[in-house]
């Protein structure tokens, strides 16, 4: 992946193949024109360079294609310099082989040139200035994709998708619509494993995805959650979430994963905080048996506190259908003021004000091998990490003007 | 004094070719082979004999023999090659029984290598990623091979506790791979276009069949107690496989598959039978710690660089590297392509 083959595309201006040399070839010559077939005619340029030369440019197009050639001059090709290319668009070319001067497009030809110019322009806006090594790696990204040449770890989380496609499906949502704050960021190890103990709301669980993107974001680790039996039984969820790196909640895969020096999320309350009703929001539900903290006692790895608050207003819970609940095999089926009122349209979470905090380290490497067999350490640490990041919701909320700013 | 070997199952390939590598081996002296068919080809030094295991006749040939050395390789995994599903089942439970009731009356035997499948630990939504060799699976394997292999492994450990004088290696041994070997997976892997299970993407650990053959040998020789993965490093995803193949898919909902796997084992294009679709959906991890610190193996190929033997002896797909690359350079590749404005096709 490192090493993506980046092929310079484009003939840097000139007109041609893109050879290099200033002469186009016979080919190029041949087809550019036969209202002149003595060569003095050439391909359709790239119209950017000299738009007054193309008489079948429609005025409205005009103001983006005379922007175009002062950025041609952008310092990012600095072999770009030669006098076939001068500053103002009007001056015709000189030095080059051939020109598009004298050329009279022929009715009912297909205006390449014009396509070729709201391609680079169209590139330019998406990928902006440098989009040709841009749109260059993005085919190679393509490339390695369809032919399956990337590679994924034991757990089948797969970097590259996670990277290019998770992690920026949620960026928005965590920036623009949960303005997501995050404090204590500088908890977090930058390094050696480490889990990460957060509260579990939200009747989706969005909080899970945007906790991974903020912890990425700021350190540029990657969480490992452990998610629910549920989710890898589910088809689709189930290959996502293993592409991003989330594997079943479960004493082995948590130690595994903490022995490989991973950051381990995990949220101990499961379905019974995510399904809560509205009206119980903030509020810890039971933390499992504790089998996180044992985990991270056998591995040696501190225990990091994550108190999110704003994801309980995503979608407030307001009632449960449990008979199709059971009859479907899922914990609960959600009714929120908006769904299934809206329909789809309920689907769309409230844009809540998100504060993630971290909270600071709990060392367990003190501990010796036989402390994760004994019931009461482990009910204690349990107890002392969930009464942390209960303490810090309270915190949190109290800092807060309001749900939604 | 040199080691007596005796290998069941010698008639198909992987039996006769481990009886062959067996018998190079220096500190082996002779090595004999078991099975109800005589072997095709060259067997080199093994000397065969004619014996099925289900019968008692076993016995005799282990105490006429003096075998020390007994190798079970005849756990089959396809049912369409050994006469059906019930003919299979017969061979390689009642035959395992026969023949570890054989080892028990053997008083000389010292080694007993037995191969066995880590089809044993199934394949659920519910598996741990990795498996080591203490872990049970999470749900038992209820039919087919899988079946036969736990049920093996059950009598297998049996056999251990009445005879502790006996060291028995166990071998799992992860999905076999490779240019020559044909197992349900590589048949799989040959259709033009691969079923797979809509929404899954299974994680897939691979050996290559050299791999095999010298962990057979290697626990042959070494006579190492215990249960051991044997596997490559790393996994493959099949979505990976299937695009690295250059096959197209055909994503279905579960329950269709099993109906297709059905219909494909009735047209005796694959030997698949239907346990193995839940090993499509969620596959596959074992964790080979054992493996390396215990027996003291470690295979040449990992997951990766077997899968690539296996596709370099299947030739290129519908969607190969190489069309990838020429759809690019038609499309994609402005340099030279469509994108500048001169049709393909027009290139000097």
């Amino acid at each position: 992946m490192a090493d993506a083959e980046i092929i310079p595309l484009g003939t840097r201006g000139r007109p041609g193949r893109g050879s290099g040399s200033s002469r186009p070839s016979a080919a190029a010559r041949n087809l550019a024109g036969r209202a002149n077939p003595r060569g003095t005619t050439a391909t359709p340029a790239i119209p950017a360079t000299e738009p007054t030369t193309e008489p079948p440019l429609a005025g409205p197009r005009l103001p983006t294609q005379q922007r175009a050639p002062q950025r041609k001059q952008h310092p990012t090709r600095p072999d770009h310099t030669d006098a076939s290319h001068p500053a103002p668009p009007t001056g015709p070319p000189t030095t080059s082989g051939t020109t598009t001067r004298d050329r009279a497009p022929a009715a009912g030809r297909i205006p390449f040139g014009d396509f070729l110019g709201a391609f680079s322009t169209a590139a330019r806006e998406v990928f902006g200035e440098g989009w040709e090594p841009r749109l260059a790696e993005f085919l190679a990204f393509l490339r390695r994709r369809v032919s399956g040449d990337y590679q994924v770890d034991e757990f089948g989380f797969d970097q590259e998708v996670t990277d290019r496609f998770f992690l920026a499906a949620v960026r928005p949502l965590a920036e623009k619509w949960f303005r997501v704050e995050a404090r204590g960021v500088e908890n977090i190890p930058t390094s050696g494993g480490a889990l990460v103990v957060a509260n579990h709301s939200g009747t989706v669980p969005l909080d899970g995805l945007v906790t991974g993107y903020t912890i990425n974001a700021h350190t540029g680790r990657h969480l490992r959650p452990l998610g629910a039996d549920l989710v890898f039984s589910l088809p689709v969820v189930s290959e996502m979430a293993r592409k991003s790196g989330a594997t079943l909640a479960c004493n082995e895969d948590a130690e595994r994963l903490l022995g490989n020096g991973e950051l381990v999320g995990v949220w101990p309350e499961g379905f019974k905080g995510v399904g809560k009703p509205y009206s119980e929001r903030y509020k810890l539900q039971r933390f499992g048996r504790g089998g996180f903290v044992s985990a991270a006692i056998r591995t040696g790895v501190p225990v990091v506190p994550c108190s999110v608050v704003g994801a309980e207003e995503i979608y407030p819970l307001v009632g449960n259908i449990p008979s199709l609940a059971r009859l479907i095999g899922v914990p609960y089926i959600p009714i929120t003021p908006f769904f299934p009122l809206l329909g789809p349209l309920g689907l769309v979470p409230l844009p809540s004000k998100w504060l993630i905090e971290f909270g600071e380290p709990i060392r367990t490497d003190s501990y010796d091998e036989g402390a994760a067999d004994d019931p009461m350490l482990v009910f204690n640490l349990t107890d002392q990490v969930r009464e942390t990041i209960q303490q810090t919701l309270y915190t949190l909320l109290m800092r807060r003007r309001s749900v939604f700013y | 004094m040199g080691r007596v070997v005796l290998v069941t199952g010698v008639s198909r390939d992987l039996g006769g070719r481990f009886a062959r590598i067996a018998a190079a081996d220096p500190s082996v002296d002779r090595v004999v082979g078991v099975d109800m068919v005589p072997p095709r080809g060259d067997m080199g030094d093994v000397s065969f004999i004619r014996a099925d295991i289900r019968n008692p006749v076993i016995t005799k040939v282990i105490a006429k023999e003096d075998v020390d050395t007994v190798v079970h390789m005849s756990v089959v995994a396809t049912p369409g090659r050994s006469g059906g599903r019930t003919s299979m089942k017969e061979l390689n439970v009642i035959g395992t029984m026969q023949l570890l009731a054989a080892c028990q009356k053997a008083p000389g035997l010292r080694h007993l290598v037995v191969k066995s499948s880590t089809a044993v630990y199934g394949s659920s939504s519910r598996d741990p990623a990795m498996f080591t060799e203490a872990m049970e699976p999470k749900r038992h394997p209820k039919s087919g091979f899988a079946k036969d292999a736990a049920e093996v492994e059950g009598y297998v450990r049996g056999f251990a506790r009445r005879r502790p004088d006996v060291s028995v290696s166990m071998l799992r041994a992860a999905n076999t791979i490779g240019p020559t070997i044909s197992s349900p997976l590589t048949q799989y892997l040959r259709l033009p276009v691969i079923p797979t299970v809509l929404g899954f993407d299974a994680r897939m650990q691979l050996l290559h069949e050299t791999d095999l053959l010298e962990a057979l040998r290697h626990a042959t020789i070494a006579g190492v107690h215990g249960t051991f993965n044997i596997a490559g490093d790393g996994v493959l995803m099949l979505s990976q496989i299937t695009r690295r193949l250059g096959r197209p898919t055909i994503p279905m909902p579960s329950i269709a598959v099993s109906q297709v796997g059905t219909a494909i084992r009735r047209a005796r294009i694959a030997d698949f039978s239907s346990e193995q679709f839940d090993f499509l959906a969620y596959g596959r991890g074992v964790d080979t710690t054992r493996m390396r610190e215990v027996l003291g193996f470690t295979p040449d190929y990992d997951t990766e660089a077997a899968f690539e033997d296996f596709r370099r002896a299947v030739g290129p797909g519908l969607v190969s590297s190489r069309r990838v690359a020429s759809v690019e350079t038609t499309a994609g590749h402005p340099g030279n392509g469509a994108v500048n404005g001169i049709p393909r096709g027009s290139r000097g």
